[in-house]
C-alpha cells in the first residue's frame, strides 16, 4: 500500500538560550560548547509549557500549512522521550485539544528516533486509518534541569516540536521504504527516568551512531537500488554537528547534502528530524529523493526513503 | 602474542588519527589521556578496518576494546586468529 508525505510543521519556543548562558552554569566556555557540538544556541520553553503545548503548536502549524483540519485526521502518533511519566501520555491531551473525540492517538515513548519510527508506522497505517499526523515533541530543558547540570549533556539539548502529515492520498513525496532497528543491550548508554540525572555514555553513543546512521541509510538505499550520490538531501536527527559531518563523510556525499540546523536549535531529540524537514521543505522545492534517518536512546535507529512524485 | 609488525601498523594508524604523541605506556588510557575523544574513536575504528582489512562488527563497537594501545593490539590479535 502506498503512502505519501504531504508536509511538515514545527514550533520552537521564543526564548533563545545562548552558549554563553549555558557556559556560565557548567564551567565551560561558549567556544568549547560550539567546538564539541556545533551548537551556538537552543530554545527553551517556559516553565509552564508542557510537551503537549509544544506538540499542539507544531500540529497546528502543519495542518494550517496543508489546509487540513484536525477533524480530517485518522490518527495521531506522538513521540516524546521527555513527557512526564505515567498515563495517559500526551497524545490523548493533544487529540482532545485539537477537538478530536474519538480519533486514535498513540504515544511513542521514544527519544531521538521517535519521529522516524512514527513516520515509518504512519506509512503502514495511513491506508487503514486515514491521514496520520506524526508529531515529535520534547521539553529537554526539563530533563537536563531535573538535577545538577552535567556539562556533557546540558550543552546539547533544546526544546521544540515537529510534525509530518502522512496519507494514503497522493502527495508531494511518496514514501518508498523504511528500515528500523533496535538493540536493547545498549539501553543503559543513554537513559533517563526522572529519578536521576540523564545518563549518557558519549563514547558509546557516538561510536554506535557514527556507524549505524550511515549503515541504515545504505541499507534502505540498497533495497531501492539507489546510491547515496543520487539523494537530494539527507534530513537527519540533529544530534551534533560533528556527527552529521561524519555521516556525510561515511556516505561519501558533500556535507551540504546533509541538512543542519543544530547550531540554532541544539538537539531536540524526537522533534529534531521533523523540525529539520519543516525548515528544509519551506526553503526548497521537492524535486528528488530524500532520506530521513535517526538514532537514539535504546538504541533505536533507522532510515526512511521518500521520492518526489 | 605481541606482533612487532602489527604493533607498528597500529601505532602508525593511531598517530594519523590522533595527530599527537602517543603514550609510552601501552596500558595508558587513550581516552583519559585526551588522545581519543568520542569523535576520534569512529575515525580510529574506520582507519583500523582499512589498515588491517577487517570489518569491526557493531557488537565489537565497545569503547573499552579501544581504550589503550594494548587493548587494541589484543583485539587485532583476536581478529587475526
Amino acid at each position: 500500500m502506498r503512502a505519501f508525505l504531504h508536509g511538515f510543521g514545527m514550533h520552537v519556543p521564543e526564548r533563545v538560550v545562548t552558549n554563553a548562558e549555558i557556559a556560565a552554569r557548567v564551567d565551560r566556555t561558549p567556544e568549547w560548547i560550539e567546538g564539541a557540538s556545533g551548537i551556538r544556541e537552543r530554545r527553551w520553553a517556559a516553565a509552564e509549557t508542557s510537551v503537549a503545548d509544544l506538540a499542539i503548536a507544531a500540529a497546528e502549524d502543519c495542518l494550517a500549512r496543508k489546509g487540513v483540519t484536525a477533524a480530517s485526521l485518522g490518527m495521531i502518533i506522538l513521540a516524546s522521550g521527555s513527557a512526564r511519566p505515567g498515563f495517559p501520555g500526551p497524545a490523548a491531551e493533544v487529540a482532545a485539544r485539537l477537538g478530536l473525540e474519538s480519533t486514535p492517538a498513540m504515544d511513542v515513548p521514544m527519544a531521538s528516533a521517535g519521529g522516524l519510527f512514527g513516520m515509518a508506522m504512519a506509512a503502514q497505517m495511513a491506508a487503514h486509518f486515514g491521514d496520520v499526523l506524526v508529531i515529535g515533541a520534547e521539553k529537554m530543558s526539563a530533563v537536563i534541569e531535573s538535577g545538577e547540570l552535567d556539562p556533557n549533556t546540558a550543552i546539547l539539548f533544546g526544546d521544540g516540536a515537529g510534525a509530518a502529515l502522512v496519507s494514503a492520498r497522493p502527495g508531494p513525496w511518496e514514501i518508498l521504504d523504511a528500515v528500523l532497528h533496535s538493540d536493547g543491550q545498549y539501553r543503559d548508554s543513554l537513559a533517563f527516568d526522572w529519578s536521576a540525572p540523564l545518563r549518557m555514555n558519549g563514547l558509546s553513543v557516538i561510536l554506535q551512531a557514527a556507524r549505524k546512521l550511515p549503515s541504515s541509510i545504505e541499507e534502505v538505499l540498497a533495497r531501492q537500488k539507489l546510491a547515496a550520490s543520487e539523494v537530494e538531501v539527507f534530513l537527519l536527527h540533529q544530534a551534533n554537528q560533528n556527527l552529521l559531518l561524519r555521516v556525510a563523510k561515511s556516505l561519501g556525499v558533500p556535507t551540504g547534502r546533509v541538512y543542519s540546523n543544530v547550531a540554532r536549535y541544539g538537539n531536540t531529540s524526537s522533534a529534531s528530524m521533523l523540525i529539520a524537514a519543516a525548515e528544509w521543505s519551506r526553503a526548497n522545492t521537492v524535486a528528488g529523493t530524500v532520506v530521513f534517518s535517526a538514532f537514539g536512546a535504546g538504541f533505536h535507529w533507522g532510515a526512511l526513503l521518500a521520492h518526489a512524485v | 602474542m605481541p606482533d612487532a609488525t602489527r604493533r607498528e601498523r597500529l601505532l602508525r594508524v593511531l598517530k594519523t588519527v590522533t595527530t599527537q604523541p602517543l603514550p609510552a605506556d601501552d596500558e595508558e588510557s587513550l581516552f583519559e589521556s585526551g588522545l581519543l575523544d568520542s569523535f576520534a574513536l569512529p575515525d580510529l575504528v574506520t582507519a583500523l578496518e582499512k589498515e588491517f582489512s577487517i570489518k569491526v562488527p557493531d557488537r565489537d563497537l565497545n569503547p573499552r576494546k579501544f581504550d589503550s594501545i594494548a587493548r587494541i593490539d589484543t583485539y587485532l590479535e583476536d581478529r587475526a586468529s
